[in-house]
């Protein structure tokens, strides 16, 4: 059976991280590669760098990140923001990237999503996507969320479960699902919408925002349906250690791969 | 020349096989150069996307004479992912397209793609259980787990060929070996410390040749 995947996400702008401040065991807790190993030896299934910079230029730097911690942590890394097209996906896979996420790209030109797909493969695309809730009383009591583009800031007008299930069919190969309404409050994912995205779709879904008690990553796992949970805050300021999460999903039942075996 | 070599067959990422090799002390080259394959004394063939491209580009390349040839030799060799599948006859993926193509018949069996209800690519990590000793297996955990991302897999059609076993909705065979011909459908280079014994105990079988 799959193991339930805990993946730490890493902001990382102009080649640095720029989040989190509690690490006790490193030098540098502003250099990526640091970081990923740290959490690579905690037991990370997963690393994934979410790239913020703003200017092209200061978009190489994610590149020489990727080559650099490709070399020392063996497992799965993942790299978003500003992706928008087939030759930088090449460029990242090939500097030991294995999955690249793409997301306001991929709203500009679904067929982005296909041309990823074609050339490197289904398992390597993400299909990052962040939405937000629309107000119920429109919507006659059913639930449904908008999809936004630029980092959350431009409504799109897309349903969500309309664009999950175009982007599977378009060869993304994993959903990155985040809940605007739930990111940086701490009280829990978004488990509706989650359910609603998992019904919807075969390919896994990957929740993130809002985990701030490892009840919150338990219930994304079983009443969201999630294949794996995405995590910053809890990790970078040290609430939990990855270690911590494992035991106490593994004490629920959930199967998840122990630390170092 | 190095010892070992990593075939370049131009679809994997080869910087992380290269990198976990290095980890392990093995000190690999990489090489498309069918000459320099046919006279390694071991191979690692790595391979992602899709199983007719690769064997097309494969026959172009000359590698698969190469390549059958390392097999014929007996020497070790080490099929990932896609380059465990080319060791089979054929797949459906190419059925599926009306365009057979011949993986490299090296070991007899079918490449399927698992059935529907089963979320596809199965991402992630899960179990390889080892249904018997091998030393490719030695000194890991009976639980182990490894990292897989693929829709197809193998089917041999004899059972003496499965060394592990992987439970995805059934359990299928995520680990095969013919003698010194080896092939797991996960990825070593990207499975923890788990992997990487793997890859140091290939690296035995091939110092235990003589």
């Amino acid at each position: 059976m799959l193991a339930k995947r805990i993946i730490p996400c890493l902001d990382v702008r102009d080649g640095r991280v720029v989040k989190g401040t509690r690490f006790v065991n490193i030098r540098d807790a502003g250099d990526p590669v640091e970081r990923a190993a740290f959490y690579n030896s905690e037991g990370a299934d997963e690393i994934v760098f979410l790239d913020i910079t703003a200017s092209v230029e200061g978009r190489r730097a994610i590149i020489d990140v990727v080559r650099k911690t490709a070399e020392v942590v063996f497992i799965p890394l993942t790299v978003g923001g500003g992706i928008d097209s087939t030759l930088f996906m090449q460029e990242l896979l090939q500097s030991g990237a294995d999955k690249v996420s793409l997301n306001t790209a991929a709203l500009k030109n679904p067929g982005l999503l296909k041309e990823g797909a074609e050339q490197f493969g289904s398992q390597c695309i993400v299909a990052a996507i962040d939405a937000c809730r629309v107000d119920k009383t429109v919507q006659n009591d059913t639930l449904k969320w908008e999809v936004y583009s630029h980092g959350g800031r431009k409504a799109t007008g897309r349903d969500l479960i309309e664009w999950v299930k175009e982007v599977e069919d378009m060869g993304a190969g994993e959903i990155l699902l985040t809940s605007m309404d739930a990111d940086g409050t701490l009280d829990g994912y978004d488990t509706e919408m989650l359910a609603a995205v998992t019904d919807a779709v075969d390919i896994p879904v990957i929740a993130s925002g809002g985990a701030g008690t490892l009840e919150h990553l338990y219930d994304a796992l079983t009443k969201g349906n999630a294949h794996a949970v995405l995590a910053a805050s809890i990790l970078h300021y040290g609430t939990f250690t990855i270690t911590e999460i494992k035991d106490y999903l593994a004490s629920k039942g959930l199967p998840v791969r122990p630390a170092n075996k | 020349m190095k010892e070992l070599v990593i075939v370049d067959s131009g679809s994997a990422n080869l910087y992380s096989i290269y990198k976990a090799c290095e980890m392990v002390s093995l000190n690999p080259q990489i090489s498309n150069n069918p000459v320099i394959i046919a006279a390694a004394k071991a191979v690692i063939f790595p391979g992602v996307g899709f199983f007719d491209h690769a064997a097309k580009a494969m026959k172009e390349n000359k590698l698969t004479d190469a390549l059958l040839k390392v097999v014929a030799d007996k020497k070790p060799l080490l099929g990932i992912c896609l380059g465990m599948q080319l060791l089979f006859s054929e797949s459906e993926e190419s059925i599926k397209t009306k365009n057979v193509v011949r993986g490299l018949n090296a070991i007899s069996g079918k490449v399927k793609r698992f059935p529907a209800g089963l979320p596809v690519p199965h991402v992630g990590w899960n179990k390889a259980v080892p249904v018997g000793k091998h030393s490719l297996f030695e000194g890991l955990y009976e639980d182990a787990y490894f990292y897989f991302t693929h829709s197809y897999y193998v089917l041999p059609d004899q059972n003496r060929y499965t060394l592990a076993l992987t439970e995805y909705g059934f359990p299928f065979t995520s680990a095969v070996a013919d003698g010194n011909l080896i092939g797991v459908q996960f990825h070593p280079e990207k499975s923890g410390p788990a992997g990487l014994r793997l890859l140091s105990n290939f690296g035995k079988i091939i110092a235990d040749q003589h």
